[in-house]
């Protein structure tokens, strides 16, 4: 793994508020081009905070503020001329609870695109085979793409809300605990699809599954308490951590 | 071996068994209630309950002829509240809960209104209807168009401002129903259609409103059944004791709800108008019981779909 890898985003001394309430201290974590970062930590610890805070979806909650920086390609999301709409078409999300919407599984991968005005049937169809190829779904359903997407399995639904996170093709693809709610097989067929996406995404994972993030990421975040304890790469993370809250967390002594 | 014989006092369980049976008598009751209303009405009203009793027009202080005015008046006054009160309680919904801060003092004022409005008596509904419609906006009205305050084209009762009256009487219930039915809409499927770069505007109207139509249909049916049948609200805007057969929006107008009330205060022969009366309240509970059937038919038919 090469040194110098580009920084796709980043953050300097970030903090993070829910009204009065601080959920985020101070955080400086880099996010390496086409490389998997995960955050690790106990529930409540603010890595999903972190991570709605990349696309701006914090801005849902009313009286949240933020101090610090939070940069993707050297631009400050948080900048007064900084189109959130555009911003969230660059970053992709999927959440922990799949969410199909309750149309066919073609509408839910076109959904996205038809949000900036109407493209040819071809060039449609085109995008839904390539998305759901890329998230080895295309298989499955290419003989039901009009019918609804709720038939589907849950691990299907789920791999289908990452094929219509990548139909808008963002640079980078956040993902919030995207197998909490399946079953091994499929978060299997999830975990090999991260490794795959990563090729063509930045992606940034939060997880609550330590060996989940062993397996699939390369740089790995410990969050405790709404701090950063320790960043560095997955391997270095989980053979020598550098803190004791990190060394106590990953051998299971609390969390 | 394990058993299941309860301990408990004797003393508990005979107030379980007067509870259940309180209980049961209660919901029979119901039932009684219903059946005994329905049948007083049946029997004593179907025999006047024709074909020309719902194709005519009232004659001879409406001792004689039907009730064709009232059907058709009350039916149009359901329309036209319906088509302004939906659309601005839809919409106040829609900003109460997708655009309001839950905590700004605005939204916090609305919805006290709401509350408000929807607490008051509907005879000051009646008043606020004669003041406010017909004497500022429909003199207003002439004024503006006729160029005379008192052109009494506007500016007089008339099925127009029935509607409206009612229309903001079941206002409240409109907004209730359809925040109801926005609420019952995830979060997660907003959060996913914001996550893709969609607007809040494209955001409600692609994946909000698709998903809480069934309620907000069936919602707004039964705060407009309940319309129908208020007679007080429109008591002093416009209805009136007896006429024929041809409409106008800005004229008076015959509705069910008051055609009873006249029946049974105001007609020559009491005894000759009660079966009349009967008759008159059946076809209202049908023009009520229609619409909340359609609310219902609407309900099973959208849930079908997806």
């Amino acid at each position: 793994m090469a040194k110098d890898l580009p920084i796709k985003a980043r953050t300097q001394d970030f903090s993070f508020y829910y009204g009065s309430k601080q959920a985020l201290y101070n955080i400086t974590i880099p996010m390496y081009e086409h490389r998997v970062t995960a955050f690790i930590g106990p529930s409540g610890c603010g890595k999903s905070t972190f991570l709605r805070s990349i696309n701006r979806m914090n801005d849902l909650i009313d009286g949240t503020q933020h101090t610090g920086l939070m940069e993707i390609d050297g631009t400050n999301v948080y900048a007064s001329d900084v189109d959130v709409t555009t911003l969230r078409r660059r970053v992709g999300m999927v959440f922990q609870k799949s969410t199909p919407f309750p149309k066919s599984i073609y509408e839910n991968i076109t959904y996205g695109l038809s949000l900036t005005g109407s493209k040819p049937k071809a060039e449609l169809d085109e995008i839904v085979e390539s998305s759901l190829r890329r998230a080895a779904l295309w298989d499955e359903v290419k003989d039901r793409l009009h019918h609804s997407a709720l038939g589907l399995s849950g691990g299907q639904q789920q791999r289908l809300c990452i094929a219509r996170a990548v139909s808008i093709n963002p640079d980078i693809l956040l993902m919030d605990e995207p197998c909490s709610a399946l079953d091994p097989i499929s978060t299997g067929k999830v975990e090999e699809l991260i490794t795959e996406l990563k090729d063509s995404y930045t992606i940034v994972l939060v997880t609550h599954n330590m060996q989940q993030a062993a397996r699939v990421s390369d740089y790995t975040g410990f969050f405790l308490l709404g701090k950063l304890i320790e960043f560095d790469r997955t391997r270095t993370i989980f053979t020598s951590p550098a803190q004791k809250e990190t060394e106590d967390y990953i051998t299971g002594r609390f969390g | 071996m394990i058993t299941f014989q309860g301990h408990l006092a004797p003393h508990k369980r005979i107030i379980g068994f007067f509870a259940v049976l309180v209980a049961a008598f209660a919901a029979v009751a119901i039932i009684g209630l219903l059946v005994s209303m329905l049948g007083t009405f049946t029997i004593g009203g179907l025999q006047h309950l024709t074909w020309s009793f719902l194709t005519e027009a009232p004659r001879n202080s409406n001792m004689e002829g039907g009730i064709f005015p009232a059907i058709i008046g009350t039916a149009l006054l359901v329309l036209i509240m319906t088509i302004l009160g939906v659309p601005v309680g839809t919409a106040t919904a829609i900003y109460l809960n997708e655009y309001a801060k839950q905590s700004s003092v605005f939204a916090r004022s609305v919805r006290f209104a709401v509350n408000t409005l929807a607490g008051v008596p509907s005879i000051v509904f009646g008043l606020f209807g004669v003041g406010f419609f017909v004497q500022f906006l429909g003199k207003g009205l002439d004024g503006a168009v006729y160029g005379d305050a008192n052109a009494k084209v506007f500016g007089e009762e008339s099925l127009l401002w029935c509607s409206a009256t009612l229309a903001v009487l079941t206002l409240p219930v409109v907004i209730v129903a359809v925040e109801e039915a926005l609420r019952a809409v995830p979060r997660e499927l907003r959060e996913a259609s914001l996550a893709l770069g969609a607007t809040r505007w494209q955001t409600i109207r692609r994946v909000v409103l698709p998903n809480s139509l069934t309620g907000i249909l069936t919602g707004s049916i039964l705060a407009v059944g309940r319309g129908a049948g208020e007679v007080a609200a429109i008591l002093f805007v416009g209805v009136a004791y007896s006429m024929g057969s041809d409409l106008g929006l800005t004229e008076k107008f015959m509705h069910l709800g008051y055609h009873l009330y006249v029946l049974a205060t105001q007609s020559p022969d009491v005894e000759k108008a009660l079966p009349l009366q009967y008759a008159t309240t059946l076809v209202l509970l049908a023009l009520t019981f229609l619409l909340n059937f359609t609310a219902i038919y609407i309900r099973s038919q959208l849930r079908r779909k997806t």
